[in-house]
Protein backbone atom coordinates (compact mmCIF):
# COMPACT_ATOMS: atom_id res chain seq x y z
CA UNK A 1 0.00 0.00 0.00
CA UNK A 2 2.61 2.46 1.13
CA UNK A 3 5.05 1.47 -1.57
CA UNK A 4 2.21 1.49 -4.08
CA UNK A 5 1.41 5.09 -3.31
CA UNK A 6 5.10 5.96 -3.29
CA UNK A 7 5.49 4.30 -6.68
CA UNK A 8 2.59 6.25 -8.16
CA UNK A 9 4.00 9.46 -6.76
CA UNK A 10 7.41 8.59 -8.11
CA UNK A 11 6.03 7.85 -11.53
CA UNK A 12 4.14 11.13 -11.66
CA UNK A 13 7.17 12.96 -10.31
CA UNK A 14 9.56 11.43 -12.78
CA UNK A 15 7.32 12.20 -15.73
CA UNK A 16 7.30 15.84 -14.63
CA UNK A 17 11.00 15.83 -14.09
CA UNK A 18 11.94 14.20 -17.39
CA UNK A 19 10.42 17.19 -19.13
CA UNK A 20 12.86 19.56 -17.50
CA UNK A 21 15.89 17.29 -17.18
CA UNK A 22 19.04 18.64 -18.76
CA UNK A 23 22.49 17.25 -19.15
CA UNK A 24 24.38 18.23 -16.04
CA UNK A 25 25.78 16.59 -12.97
CA UNK A 26 24.89 13.08 -14.20
CA UNK A 27 27.71 13.55 -16.73
CA UNK A 28 30.26 13.05 -13.97
CA UNK A 29 29.19 9.38 -13.89
CA UNK A 30 29.73 8.80 -17.61
CA UNK A 31 31.91 5.84 -18.49
CA UNK A 32 31.82 4.50 -14.93
CA UNK A 33 30.31 1.23 -13.78
CA UNK A 34 29.58 -0.38 -10.44
CA UNK A 35 27.08 -0.51 -7.64
CA UNK A 36 25.90 1.81 -4.88
CA UNK A 37 23.94 0.29 -1.99
CA UNK A 38 21.77 2.62 0.05
CA UNK A 39 19.52 1.95 3.04
CA UNK A 40 17.97 3.71 6.04
CA UNK A 41 15.58 6.64 6.42
CA UNK A 42 12.31 6.24 4.56
CA UNK A 43 11.73 9.99 4.17
CA UNK A 44 14.77 10.10 1.89
CA UNK A 45 13.53 7.45 -0.50
CA UNK A 46 11.67 9.66 -3.04
CA UNK A 47 14.78 11.80 -3.55
CA UNK A 48 17.06 8.73 -3.58
CA UNK A 49 14.91 6.99 -6.19
CA UNK A 50 14.72 10.02 -8.44
CA UNK A 51 18.47 10.61 -8.21
CA UNK A 52 19.15 6.92 -8.88
CA UNK A 53 16.80 6.96 -11.85
CA UNK A 54 18.52 9.98 -13.40
CA UNK A 55 21.96 8.47 -12.91
CA UNK A 56 21.05 4.96 -14.06
CA UNK A 57 19.14 6.16 -17.13
CA UNK A 58 22.17 8.12 -18.31
CA UNK A 59 24.66 5.40 -17.27
CA UNK A 60 23.21 1.90 -17.62
CA UNK A 61 26.37 0.28 -16.20
CA UNK A 62 25.74 1.77 -12.76
CA UNK A 63 23.25 0.06 -10.47
CA UNK A 64 21.89 1.71 -7.35
CA UNK A 65 19.86 -0.24 -4.82
CA UNK A 66 17.70 1.58 -2.28
CA UNK A 67 16.21 0.01 0.85
CA UNK A 68 14.34 1.52 3.78
CA UNK A 69 14.56 0.33 7.36
CA UNK A 70 14.62 3.58 9.27
CA UNK A 71 17.34 5.94 10.44
CA UNK A 72 18.74 3.56 13.05
CA UNK A 73 19.11 0.76 10.52
CA UNK A 74 20.77 3.10 8.02
CA UNK A 75 23.42 4.17 10.53
CA UNK A 76 23.99 0.61 11.73
CA UNK A 77 24.29 -0.87 8.25
CA UNK A 78 26.64 1.76 6.89
CA UNK A 79 28.74 1.44 10.05
CA UNK A 80 29.03 -2.30 9.56
CA UNK A 81 29.90 -1.93 5.89
CA UNK A 82 26.73 -3.62 4.65
CA UNK A 83 25.76 -0.59 2.57
CA UNK A 84 27.71 2.30 1.02
CA UNK A 85 25.33 5.03 2.15
CA UNK A 86 23.15 4.94 5.27
CA UNK A 87 20.42 7.57 5.36
CA UNK A 88 19.10 9.11 8.53
CA UNK A 89 16.48 11.68 9.36
CA UNK A 90 18.56 12.85 12.32
CA UNK A 91 22.22 13.65 12.84
CA UNK A 92 24.13 10.60 13.98
CA UNK A 93 25.01 10.85 17.68
CA UNK A 94 28.60 11.51 18.77
CA UNK A 95 28.80 7.92 20.00
CA UNK A 96 27.73 6.57 16.61
CA UNK A 97 30.12 8.86 14.73
CA UNK A 98 33.00 7.71 16.94
CA UNK A 99 32.09 4.01 16.86
CA UNK A 100 31.71 3.74 13.10
CA UNK A 101 33.85 6.67 11.87
CA UNK A 102 30.86 8.20 10.10
CA UNK A 103 30.85 11.20 7.80
CA UNK A 104 27.56 13.09 7.67
CA UNK A 105 26.23 14.86 4.58
CA UNK A 106 23.11 16.96 5.04
CA UNK A 107 21.45 17.59 1.69
CA UNK A 108 17.96 18.76 2.67
CA UNK A 109 15.88 20.18 5.49
CA UNK A 110 12.42 18.82 6.17
CA UNK A 111 9.81 20.72 8.18
CA UNK A 112 6.69 19.19 9.67
CA UNK A 113 3.65 21.33 10.39
CA UNK A 114 0.33 20.72 12.11
CA UNK A 115 -2.53 21.10 9.66
CA UNK A 116 -6.32 21.45 9.83
CA UNK A 117 -9.18 21.54 7.34
CA UNK A 118 -9.21 24.83 5.38
CA UNK A 119 -12.72 25.53 6.72
CA UNK A 120 -11.53 25.48 10.32
CA UNK A 121 -11.33 28.96 11.91
CA UNK A 122 -8.61 27.78 14.31
CA UNK A 123 -5.33 28.40 12.50
CA UNK A 124 -3.03 29.21 15.39
CA UNK A 125 -2.17 27.15 18.45
CA UNK A 126 0.29 27.30 21.27
CA UNK A 127 2.55 24.35 21.81
CA UNK A 128 0.72 23.56 25.06
CA UNK A 129 -2.62 23.47 23.23
CA UNK A 130 -1.21 21.22 20.52
CA UNK A 131 0.14 18.83 23.14
CA UNK A 132 -3.23 18.82 24.94
CA UNK A 133 -5.02 18.01 21.68
CA UNK A 134 -2.68 15.13 20.91
CA UNK A 135 -2.74 13.72 24.43
CA UNK A 136 -6.55 13.84 24.44
CA UNK A 137 -6.99 16.57 27.09
CA UNK A 138 -8.71 18.95 24.65
CA UNK A 139 -11.36 17.13 22.63
CA UNK A 140 -13.59 19.89 21.26
CA UNK A 141 -12.77 22.71 18.86
CA UNK A 142 -14.88 25.16 20.90
CA UNK A 143 -12.24 25.09 23.65
CA UNK A 144 -9.84 26.57 21.09
CA UNK A 145 -12.18 29.24 19.77
CA UNK A 146 -13.61 27.11 16.99
CA UNK A 147 -17.06 25.65 16.47
CA UNK A 148 -18.67 23.11 18.79
CA UNK A 149 -17.41 19.89 17.22
CA UNK A 150 -15.27 17.00 18.39
CA UNK A 151 -11.61 17.10 17.32
CA UNK A 152 -10.50 14.14 15.21
CA UNK A 153 -6.81 13.54 15.72
CA UNK A 154 -4.81 11.98 12.88
CA UNK A 155 -1.35 10.53 13.25
CA UNK A 156 1.18 8.42 11.34
CA UNK A 157 2.57 4.98 12.16
CA UNK A 158 5.69 4.47 14.26
CA UNK A 159 7.98 3.96 11.26
CA UNK A 160 7.21 7.42 9.92
CA UNK A 161 10.02 9.95 10.05
CA UNK A 162 7.43 12.70 9.82
CA UNK A 163 5.86 11.36 13.00
CA UNK A 164 9.25 11.10 14.72
CA UNK A 165 10.15 14.75 14.26
CA UNK A 166 6.65 15.99 15.05
CA UNK A 167 6.50 13.89 18.21
CA UNK A 168 9.92 15.02 19.37
CA UNK A 169 9.86 18.71 18.50
CA UNK A 170 6.18 19.71 18.45
CA UNK A 171 4.82 17.39 21.15
CA UNK A 172 8.03 17.22 23.22
CA UNK A 173 7.69 13.40 23.16
CA UNK A 174 4.25 13.67 24.74
CA UNK A 175 1.48 11.08 24.51
CA UNK A 176 -0.60 10.54 21.39
CA UNK A 177 -4.13 9.51 22.33
CA UNK A 178 -4.91 5.88 21.42
CA UNK A 179 -8.15 6.79 19.67
CA UNK A 180 -6.17 8.79 17.08
CA UNK A 181 -6.80 7.75 13.49
CA UNK A 182 -3.78 6.45 11.60
CA UNK A 183 -2.97 7.25 8.00
CA UNK A 184 -0.16 5.75 5.96
CA UNK A 185 1.51 8.61 4.12
CA UNK A 186 1.77 12.36 3.77
CA UNK A 187 -0.60 12.12 0.82
CA UNK A 188 -3.18 10.12 2.79
CA UNK A 189 -2.86 12.61 5.66
CA UNK A 190 -3.70 15.49 3.33
CA UNK A 191 -6.71 13.63 1.91
CA UNK A 192 -7.98 12.83 5.39
CA UNK A 193 -7.64 16.43 6.60
CA UNK A 194 -9.11 17.88 3.41
CA UNK A 195 -12.19 15.65 3.77
CA UNK A 196 -12.75 15.96 7.51
CA UNK A 197 -13.83 19.42 8.73
CA UNK A 198 -12.86 18.52 12.33
CA UNK A 199 -9.45 17.04 11.60
CA UNK A 200 -6.02 17.89 12.90
CA UNK A 201 -2.92 16.15 11.64
CA UNK A 202 0.64 16.89 10.54
CA UNK A 203 2.30 16.89 7.14
CA UNK A 204 5.70 17.57 5.72
CA UNK A 205 5.93 21.29 4.88
CA UNK A 206 6.70 20.53 1.24
CA UNK A 207 3.45 18.63 0.95
CA UNK A 208 1.25 21.48 2.18
CA UNK A 209 -1.06 23.07 -0.39
CA UNK A 210 -4.50 24.68 -0.55
CA UNK A 211 -6.28 21.43 0.42
CA UNK A 212 -5.09 21.80 4.03
CA UNK A 213 -4.41 24.78 6.29
CA UNK A 214 -1.08 24.90 8.08
CA UNK A 215 -1.42 25.80 11.77
CA UNK A 216 0.86 28.43 13.24
CA UNK A 217 2.69 27.04 16.24
CA UNK A 218 3.39 29.72 18.85
CA UNK A 219 2.76 32.31 16.13
CA UNK A 220 4.97 30.87 13.37
CA UNK A 221 3.37 29.32 10.30
CA UNK A 222 5.04 26.21 8.88
CA UNK A 223 6.27 27.22 5.44
CA UNK A 224 9.38 26.49 3.44
CA UNK A 225 10.59 30.03 4.21
CA UNK A 226 10.16 29.85 7.98
CA UNK A 227 11.82 26.43 8.02
CA UNK A 228 14.67 27.83 5.93
CA UNK A 229 15.14 30.84 8.23
CA UNK A 230 15.06 28.60 11.31
CA UNK A 231 12.06 30.44 12.75
CA UNK A 232 9.86 27.33 12.54
CA UNK A 233 11.44 24.82 14.88
CA UNK A 234 9.75 21.52 13.97
CA UNK A 235 12.36 20.64 11.39
CA UNK A 236 15.26 18.32 10.86
CA UNK A 237 18.02 17.63 8.40
CA UNK A 238 17.98 14.75 5.97
CA UNK A 239 21.38 13.09 6.05
CA UNK A 240 23.35 10.61 4.01
CA UNK A 241 26.11 9.00 6.06
CA UNK A 242 29.21 7.18 4.89
CA UNK A 243 31.88 5.25 6.73
CA UNK A 244 34.97 7.40 6.52
CA UNK A 245 35.42 9.76 3.59
CA UNK A 246 33.38 8.58 0.61
CA UNK A 247 35.19 7.56 -2.53
CA UNK A 248 34.41 6.51 -6.09
CA UNK A 249 30.74 6.22 -7.00
CA UNK A 250 29.59 6.92 -3.45
CA UNK A 251 31.41 10.23 -3.44
CA UNK A 252 29.96 11.11 -6.85
CA UNK A 253 26.46 10.21 -5.66
CA UNK A 254 26.70 12.53 -2.66
CA UNK A 255 28.16 15.27 -4.86
CA UNK A 256 25.20 14.73 -7.17
CA UNK A 257 22.72 15.20 -4.30
CA UNK A 258 24.41 18.49 -3.43
CA UNK A 259 24.70 19.67 -7.05
CA UNK A 260 22.12 22.08 -8.54
CA UNK A 261 20.49 19.14 -10.27
CA UNK A 262 20.27 17.08 -7.05
CA UNK A 263 18.99 20.06 -5.12
CA UNK A 264 16.33 20.53 -7.77
CA UNK A 265 15.13 16.99 -7.02
CA UNK A 266 15.11 17.93 -3.32
CA UNK A 267 12.83 20.89 -4.03
CA UNK A 268 10.64 18.85 -6.38
CA UNK A 269 10.09 16.23 -3.65
CA UNK A 270 8.99 18.91 -1.21
CA UNK A 271 12.05 19.51 0.94
CA UNK A 272 14.15 22.60 1.64
CA UNK A 273 17.47 22.50 -0.25
CA UNK A 274 20.69 23.21 1.63
CA UNK A 275 22.51 24.97 -1.22
CA UNK B 1 -2.09 -42.31 -26.38
CA UNK B 2 -5.02 -41.17 -24.24
CA UNK B 3 -3.58 -43.26 -21.41
CA UNK B 4 -0.31 -41.37 -21.64
CA UNK B 5 -2.08 -38.00 -21.73
CA UNK B 6 -4.14 -39.04 -18.75
CA UNK B 7 -1.05 -40.10 -16.81
CA UNK B 8 0.77 -36.86 -17.65
CA UNK B 9 -2.22 -34.78 -16.66
CA UNK B 10 -2.47 -36.70 -13.41
CA UNK B 11 1.21 -36.09 -12.59
CA UNK B 12 1.03 -32.39 -13.52
CA UNK B 13 -2.06 -31.83 -11.40
CA UNK B 14 -0.62 -33.79 -8.51
CA UNK B 15 2.59 -31.72 -8.64
CA UNK B 16 0.63 -28.46 -8.75
CA UNK B 17 -1.43 -29.54 -5.77
CA UNK B 18 1.71 -30.62 -3.89
CA UNK B 19 3.44 -27.29 -4.57
CA UNK B 20 0.38 -25.33 -3.41
CA UNK B 21 0.11 -27.39 -0.25
CA UNK B 22 3.84 -27.01 0.40
CA UNK B 23 3.63 -23.25 -0.09
CA UNK B 24 0.83 -22.99 2.46
CA UNK B 25 2.76 -25.19 4.90
CA UNK B 26 5.97 -23.21 4.33
CA UNK B 27 4.21 -19.91 5.01
CA UNK B 28 2.93 -21.37 8.27
CA UNK B 29 6.42 -22.67 9.14
CA UNK B 30 7.95 -19.30 8.28
CA UNK B 31 5.52 -17.47 10.57
CA UNK B 32 6.15 -20.02 13.29
CA UNK B 33 9.94 -19.68 13.08
CA UNK B 34 9.89 -15.88 13.13
CA UNK B 35 7.22 -15.72 15.80
CA UNK B 36 8.96 -18.38 17.86
CA UNK B 37 10.98 -16.05 20.12
CA UNK B 38 7.65 -14.75 21.37
CA UNK B 39 5.84 -18.09 21.43
CA UNK B 40 8.74 -19.88 23.11
CA UNK B 41 8.98 -17.22 25.79
CA UNK B 42 5.31 -17.78 26.58
CA UNK B 43 4.74 -14.18 25.57
CA UNK B 44 2.57 -15.03 22.61
CA UNK B 45 -0.58 -15.50 24.64
CA UNK B 46 -0.12 -12.35 26.66
CA UNK B 47 0.29 -10.51 23.35
CA UNK B 48 -3.24 -11.54 22.51
CA UNK B 49 -4.56 -9.69 25.53
CA UNK B 50 -2.35 -6.61 25.65
CA UNK B 51 -2.66 -3.18 24.04
CA UNK B 52 -0.28 -1.83 21.38
CA UNK B 53 1.92 0.98 22.65
CA UNK B 54 5.49 0.68 21.36
CA UNK B 55 6.49 3.81 23.30
CA UNK B 56 5.84 1.91 26.54
CA UNK B 57 7.17 -1.41 25.28
CA UNK B 58 3.73 -2.95 24.82
CA UNK B 59 3.32 -4.94 21.60
CA UNK B 60 -0.01 -6.68 22.15
CA UNK B 61 -2.73 -6.80 19.56
CA UNK B 62 -5.94 -7.10 21.51
CA UNK B 63 -7.28 -3.90 19.85
CA UNK B 64 -6.61 -5.41 16.43
CA UNK B 65 -8.30 -8.71 17.26
CA UNK B 66 -11.41 -6.92 18.49
CA UNK B 67 -11.27 -4.62 15.47
CA UNK B 68 -11.04 -7.55 13.06
CA UNK B 69 -13.85 -9.42 14.80
CA UNK B 70 -16.15 -6.39 14.92
CA UNK B 71 -15.59 -5.33 11.32
CA UNK B 72 -15.82 -8.79 9.76
CA UNK B 73 -18.87 -9.94 11.76
CA UNK B 74 -20.72 -6.70 11.14
CA UNK B 75 -19.97 -6.87 7.42
CA UNK B 76 -21.53 -10.36 7.32
CA UNK B 77 -24.56 -9.03 9.18
CA UNK B 78 -24.98 -6.41 6.45
CA UNK B 79 -24.13 -8.74 3.58
CA UNK B 80 -26.35 -11.66 4.58
CA UNK B 81 -29.79 -10.16 3.86
CA UNK B 82 -28.42 -8.49 0.73
CA UNK B 83 -26.93 -11.72 -0.61
CA UNK B 84 -29.82 -13.94 0.40
CA UNK B 85 -32.28 -11.53 -1.14
CA UNK B 86 -30.32 -11.40 -4.39
CA UNK B 87 -30.12 -15.18 -4.58
CA UNK B 88 -33.84 -15.60 -3.88
CA UNK B 89 -34.52 -13.09 -6.62
CA UNK B 90 -32.31 -15.00 -9.03
CA UNK B 91 -33.63 -18.35 -7.79
CA UNK B 92 -37.23 -17.93 -8.94
CA UNK B 93 -38.74 -14.76 -7.47
CA UNK B 94 -37.56 -12.42 -10.20
CA UNK B 95 -38.11 -12.54 -13.96
CA UNK B 96 -35.58 -14.76 -15.72
CA UNK B 97 -34.11 -12.07 -17.97
CA UNK B 98 -33.38 -9.65 -15.12
CA UNK B 99 -32.03 -12.55 -13.03
CA UNK B 100 -29.47 -13.27 -15.74
CA UNK B 101 -28.47 -9.60 -15.76
CA UNK B 102 -28.08 -9.62 -11.97
CA UNK B 103 -26.05 -12.83 -12.19
CA UNK B 104 -23.69 -11.24 -14.70
CA UNK B 105 -23.36 -8.15 -12.55
CA UNK B 106 -22.54 -10.19 -9.44
CA UNK B 107 -19.83 -12.06 -11.35
CA UNK B 108 -18.47 -8.73 -12.54
CA UNK B 109 -18.42 -7.44 -8.95
CA UNK B 110 -16.16 -10.26 -7.80
CA UNK B 111 -13.46 -8.78 -10.03
CA UNK B 112 -13.52 -5.24 -8.66
CA UNK B 113 -10.24 -4.52 -6.83
CA UNK B 114 -10.72 -3.70 -3.15
CA UNK B 115 -8.83 -0.43 -3.50
CA UNK B 116 -11.75 0.85 -5.61
CA UNK B 117 -14.12 0.13 -2.72
CA UNK B 118 -11.65 1.84 -0.42
CA UNK B 119 -11.62 5.02 -2.49
CA UNK B 120 -15.39 5.00 -2.89
CA UNK B 121 -15.59 4.60 0.88
CA UNK B 122 -13.34 7.57 1.59
CA UNK B 123 -15.04 9.96 -0.79
CA UNK B 124 -18.68 8.85 -0.65
CA UNK B 125 -19.48 6.79 2.44
CA UNK B 126 -17.25 8.35 5.10
CA UNK B 127 -18.62 11.91 4.69
CA UNK B 128 -22.19 10.55 4.84
CA UNK B 129 -21.49 8.60 8.04
CA UNK B 130 -19.75 11.65 9.49
CA UNK B 131 -22.72 13.93 8.88
CA UNK B 132 -25.33 11.36 9.93
CA UNK B 133 -23.67 10.49 13.25
CA UNK B 134 -21.94 13.43 14.89
CA UNK B 135 -20.32 11.16 17.47
CA UNK B 136 -18.58 9.24 14.68
CA UNK B 137 -15.90 11.93 14.58
CA UNK B 138 -14.11 11.52 11.30
CA UNK B 139 -16.59 9.02 9.90
CA UNK B 140 -13.70 6.60 9.58
CA UNK B 141 -15.14 3.90 11.77
CA UNK B 142 -16.23 0.28 12.08
CA UNK B 143 -19.63 1.08 10.58
CA UNK B 144 -18.17 2.62 7.40
CA UNK B 145 -15.63 -0.15 6.94
CA UNK B 146 -18.12 -2.96 7.44
CA UNK B 147 -20.68 -1.36 5.13
CA UNK B 148 -18.06 -1.14 2.40
CA UNK B 149 -16.73 -4.59 3.21
CA UNK B 150 -20.23 -6.05 2.90
CA UNK B 151 -20.16 -4.95 -0.75
CA UNK B 152 -16.92 -6.85 -1.17
CA UNK B 153 -18.08 -10.10 0.42
CA UNK B 154 -21.61 -10.12 -1.03
CA UNK B 155 -20.64 -11.42 -4.50
CA UNK B 156 -18.65 -14.25 -2.88
CA UNK B 157 -21.60 -15.15 -0.69
CA UNK B 158 -24.08 -14.86 -3.55
CA UNK B 159 -22.07 -17.24 -5.74
CA UNK B 160 -21.85 -19.82 -2.94
CA UNK B 161 -25.54 -19.43 -2.10
CA UNK B 162 -26.42 -19.85 -5.77
CA UNK B 163 -24.31 -22.97 -5.86
CA UNK B 164 -26.38 -24.29 -2.96
CA UNK B 165 -29.63 -23.34 -4.71
CA UNK B 166 -28.55 -25.01 -7.94
CA UNK B 167 -27.66 -28.22 -6.12
CA UNK B 168 -31.26 -28.70 -4.91
CA UNK B 169 -32.63 -31.84 -6.55
CA UNK B 170 -34.87 -30.79 -9.40
CA UNK B 171 -37.35 -33.59 -8.50
CA UNK B 172 -38.10 -31.90 -5.15
CA UNK B 173 -38.91 -28.69 -6.98
CA UNK B 174 -41.08 -30.52 -9.48
CA UNK B 175 -42.86 -32.26 -6.60
CA UNK B 176 -43.54 -28.90 -4.95
CA UNK B 177 -44.81 -27.53 -8.24
CA UNK B 178 -47.04 -30.58 -8.67
CA UNK B 179 -48.54 -29.89 -5.24
CA UNK B 180 -49.44 -26.42 -6.43
CA UNK B 181 -46.86 -24.45 -4.47
CA UNK B 182 -46.24 -20.88 -5.61
CA UNK B 183 -42.72 -19.53 -6.00
CA UNK B 184 -42.51 -18.15 -2.44
CA UNK B 185 -43.71 -21.42 -0.87
CA UNK B 186 -41.30 -23.37 -3.08
CA UNK B 187 -38.48 -21.14 -1.90
CA UNK B 188 -39.31 -21.30 1.81
CA UNK B 189 -40.32 -24.96 2.16
CA UNK B 190 -38.10 -26.67 -0.40
CA UNK B 191 -35.16 -24.66 -1.70
CA UNK B 192 -33.96 -22.83 1.43
CA UNK B 193 -33.85 -25.92 3.72
CA UNK B 194 -32.20 -28.01 1.00
CA UNK B 195 -29.67 -25.31 0.11
CA UNK B 196 -28.79 -24.67 3.77
CA UNK B 197 -25.28 -26.23 3.69
CA UNK B 198 -24.39 -24.04 0.71
CA UNK B 199 -25.63 -20.99 2.58
CA UNK B 200 -23.50 -21.80 5.64
CA UNK B 201 -20.46 -22.36 3.41
CA UNK B 202 -21.09 -19.02 1.75
CA UNK B 203 -21.30 -17.24 5.09
CA UNK B 204 -18.03 -18.76 6.29
CA UNK B 205 -16.23 -18.03 3.01
CA UNK B 206 -17.53 -14.48 3.21
CA UNK B 207 -16.29 -14.19 6.78
CA UNK B 208 -12.85 -15.46 5.74
CA UNK B 209 -12.77 -12.96 2.91
CA UNK B 210 -13.81 -10.14 5.26
CA UNK B 211 -11.14 -11.07 7.83
CA UNK B 212 -8.44 -11.30 5.21
CA UNK B 213 -9.15 -8.08 3.38
CA UNK B 214 -6.64 -5.34 4.11
CA UNK B 215 -7.26 -2.28 2.01
CA UNK B 216 -10.84 -1.40 2.89
CA UNK B 217 -10.20 -1.49 6.64
CA UNK B 218 -6.83 0.23 6.21
CA UNK B 219 -8.35 3.04 4.18
CA UNK B 220 -11.63 3.70 5.95
CA UNK B 221 -11.65 2.18 9.45
CA UNK B 222 -9.31 4.85 10.82
CA UNK B 223 -6.71 2.46 12.27
CA UNK B 224 -6.80 3.77 15.84
CA UNK B 225 -5.06 1.44 18.28
CA UNK B 226 -7.67 1.25 21.00
CA UNK B 227 -10.23 -1.42 21.75
CA UNK B 228 -13.30 0.02 20.00
CA UNK B 229 -16.24 0.80 22.28
CA UNK B 230 -18.93 1.31 19.64
CA UNK B 231 -19.44 0.77 15.93
CA UNK B 232 -18.85 4.48 15.44
CA UNK B 233 -15.31 4.20 16.84
CA UNK B 234 -12.26 4.04 14.67
CA UNK B 235 -10.56 0.62 14.73
CA UNK B 236 -7.58 -1.27 13.35
CA UNK B 237 -7.69 -4.80 11.94
CA UNK B 238 -4.93 -7.41 12.12
CA UNK B 239 -4.33 -7.06 8.38
CA UNK B 240 -4.04 -3.27 8.40
CA UNK B 241 -1.81 -3.53 11.46
CA UNK B 242 0.62 -5.74 9.55
CA UNK B 243 0.51 -3.34 6.61
CA UNK B 244 1.17 -0.36 8.87
CA UNK B 245 4.05 -1.74 10.90
CA UNK B 246 5.97 -3.71 8.27
CA UNK B 247 8.27 -0.84 7.31
CA UNK B 248 9.88 -0.46 10.71
CA UNK B 249 13.24 -1.63 12.05
CA UNK B 250 13.50 -5.43 11.75
CA UNK B 251 15.56 -5.84 14.91
CA UNK B 252 12.79 -4.50 17.09
CA UNK B 253 10.30 -6.45 19.16
CA UNK B 254 7.57 -4.55 17.31
CA UNK B 255 8.65 -6.22 14.09
CA UNK B 256 8.73 -9.68 15.66
CA UNK B 257 5.28 -9.20 17.11
CA UNK B 258 4.02 -8.71 13.57
CA UNK B 259 4.83 -12.34 12.86
CA UNK B 260 2.76 -13.35 15.86
CA UNK B 261 0.03 -11.15 14.44
CA UNK B 262 0.28 -12.89 11.08
CA UNK B 263 0.19 -16.25 12.81
CA UNK B 264 -3.03 -15.28 14.59
CA UNK B 265 -4.62 -14.27 11.31
CA UNK B 266 -3.43 -17.47 9.63
CA UNK B 267 -4.91 -19.62 12.37
CA UNK B 268 -8.21 -17.72 12.32
CA UNK B 269 -8.52 -18.19 8.56
CA UNK B 270 -7.49 -21.83 8.82
CA UNK B 271 -10.35 -22.35 11.27
CA UNK B 272 -12.77 -20.84 8.75
CA UNK B 273 -11.52 -23.16 6.00
CA UNK B 274 -11.66 -26.23 8.25
CA UNK B 275 -15.22 -25.31 9.18
CA UNK B 276 -16.09 -25.17 5.48
CA UNK B 277 -14.52 -28.62 4.93
CA UNK B 278 -16.50 -30.08 7.81
CA UNK B 279 -19.76 -28.66 6.50
CA UNK B 280 -18.91 -29.67 2.94
CA UNK B 281 -18.34 -33.20 4.17
CA UNK B 282 -21.69 -33.33 5.90
CA UNK B 283 -23.32 -32.04 2.79
CA UNK B 284 -21.68 -34.80 0.78
CA UNK B 285 -23.02 -37.47 3.16
CA UNK B 286 -26.51 -36.06 2.95
CA UNK B 287 -26.59 -36.52 -0.82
Amino acid sequence: MKTGIAAIGLLAGSVLFLGTAQAGAVDSFSGLSGEIRISGGTAHIPVMKEAAKQIMTANPDISISIAGGGSGVGIKQVGEGIVDIGNSGRAATDAEVEKYGLKLFKWAIDGVGAAVNPGNPVTSLTKAQLKDIYSGKITNWKDLGGKDAPITVYTRDESSGTRAVFWKKALDKGDIVSSANFVVSNGAMKTAIANDPNAIGYVSVGHMDASVAGVALDGVFPTIDTVKSGEYKVARGLYSNTQGDPSGLTQLFIAYLLSPEGQRIVVQKGFVPVN
Amino acid sequence: MTRVTQQTARIVFFLSAAVSAMAAALVFGFLLVFGFPLIGGGEFFSLLARPWSPGQGLYGFLPMITGTAAISFLSIVFALPLSLGTVCFMGGLGPARISRLVDGFVRFMTGIPTVIYGFLGIFLLVPVVRTLFTSAGSGMCILSASLMLSLLVSPTMILFFKDGFDSVDVRYIQAADALGADSVQRLIYVILPEAWPGIVTGIIMGLGRAMGDTLIALMIAGNAVHVPGSILDSARTLTSHIALVSASDYDSLAFKSIFACGLTLYVLNAFAVIAVRKLGGKRGQAR
